[in-house]
């Protein structure tokens, strides 16, 4: 016997407040994209191997297939157009632009969201290093060399104080 | 688990409020709560210093979003024959702490593990916390992993302790494997004939191919037995190496 639970789940959605009643065996990825409309959260592999539906819980990459949204109730999610600053593209957006490390676009967003949080809670960052962060989130258009040079790129200016 | 269609419950029970996220230093021991997040391993400075194993164990566990949510409880009560803590459990000798209706009770690592996704747990008990001896003097680790992929599931994997004794000699072997069996295990013989010899590229040559003979992998689709027993003896002879290094200049790492 299988009953629907609706669950009450307040969370702030990058940066502003969201109150919701939904099925509490929704995943915050089908709410985001299904309920909310917010498209640049992609869903790719839904078993959490692929990283296109990489949202920031908190500060820290999850995949927001595997998140059941109770779990998200008085928390912070970040999606791409959240690191957006006044309106204009968050520099690590503009380097992917400059590297050329957009192809088809679907990988994008969970690269850029799990190379910005890497680069803001580690100082001192090397390719090495970055390969490894990004290990988990799959590109199968640019072979991964033009978007670790962009981020690379990126962490070097911000250590620079850029 | 849902996701991957292997369970489809009628109830879900969030665990996620309960106080065990805690990491205590207690008698020679680290103590941490069942909900400790992987990510906690790799970067609290207390475990990398007092149990670097389990630390260097977290790193290779899928990809930094599972390594976000991730708990130190859910993985070991999961109990995948491939995955790390299970096996870095077993070489730590880690005592696990299982709550049910019935009370409370422990248990060591080596009798936690029965079979694929299957443990000692009872049906209405859930593993609250997790005892490892924190690192002696003269101690080295390692944890080596080979898998198709960053991220993959590990086709063999190997955690390995060695405590050397004032004379160089080894006082203490821990040698477990994943990827080999339905359940993690240990190598006791290779273990033993470590005892009481100095560490050389030799005896850890005789004790890489005491494991492979020691353990009965079987074939699957990612790999046969025969690659898989291979593994298990390049992997061995890499940790012993890289955990005897440790053992002798603490700074090797």
């Amino acid at each position: 016997m299988r009953e629907r639970t609706e669950v009450e789940v307040s969370f702030e959605l990058n940066g502003t407040p969201r109150h919701l009643r939904v099925d509490a065996h929704r995943t915050l990825l089908s709410v985001l994209r299904d309920h909310l409309g917010v498209l640049d959260v992609k869903e790719g592999c839904s078993e959490g191997v692929c990283g296109a539906c990489t949202v920031l819980l908190d500060d820290r990459p999850v995949s927001s297939c595997l998140v059941l949204i109770p779990r998200i109730h008085g928390r912070r999610v970040t999606t791409l157009t959240g690191l957006a600053v006044e309106g204009k593209p968050h520099p690590l957006q503009e380097a992917f632009v400059r590297f050329g490390a957009v192809q088809c676009g679907f990988c994008t967003p969970g690269m850029i969201l799990t190379a910005c949080a890497y680069v803001r809670a580690h100082s001192g960052v090397t390719r090495e290093a970055l390969r490894r962060a990004l290990a988990g989130n799959l590109c199968r258009c640019t072979g991964y060399v033009k978007i670790l040079d962009a981020v690379e790129a990126y962490a070097r200016s911000v250590r620079d104080g850029g | 688990m849902m996701n991957l269609r292997l369970i489809e419950p009628d109830l879900i029970v969030d665990l996620n409020a309960l106080p065990l996220d805690y990491i205590h230093r207690v008698d020679g021991h680290l103590v941490l709560g069942a909900l400790v997040r992987h990510h906690m391993l790799e970067e609290r400075e207390e475990v990398r210093a007092y149990c670097p194993l389990l630390s260097e164990a977290a790193t290779f566990i899928g990809n930094v979003r599972v390594r976000s949510l991730g708990t130190v409880g859910g993985s070991l009560a999961h109990a995948d024959p491939a995955a790390e803590l299970p096996m870095a459990s077993l070489a730590l000798d880690a005592e696990f702490t299982l709550q049910g209706p019935e009370g409370r009770r422990t248990l060591p690592a080596a009798a936690f593990f029965r079979g694929v996704f299957e443990t000692a747990l009872e049906p209405a008990e859930i593993l609250t916390e997790v005892r490892v001896p924190i690192r002696g003097p003269r101690e080295g680790w390692a944890v080596e992993e080979f898998s198709l992929r960053a991220g993959d599931f590990a086709i063999v994997a190997a955690a390995v302790r060695l405590r050397l004794g004032p004379d160089g000699r080894v006082e203490l072997a821990r040698i477990s494997l994943a990827g080999v069996a339905a359940a993690p295990l240990r190598v006791p013989e290779a273990e033993d004939a470590l005892v009481g010899t100095a560490p050389d590229p030799d005896r850890i040559e005789r004790a890489g191919r005491r494991v492979a003979e020691g353990i009965q992998p079987e074939s699957d689709v990612h790999a046969s037995a025969s690659y898989r027993r291979h593994l298990s003896y390049v992997l061995v002879r890499r940790g012993l190496r890289k955990a005897a290094s440790r053992a002798l200049g603490e700074g090797a790492a």
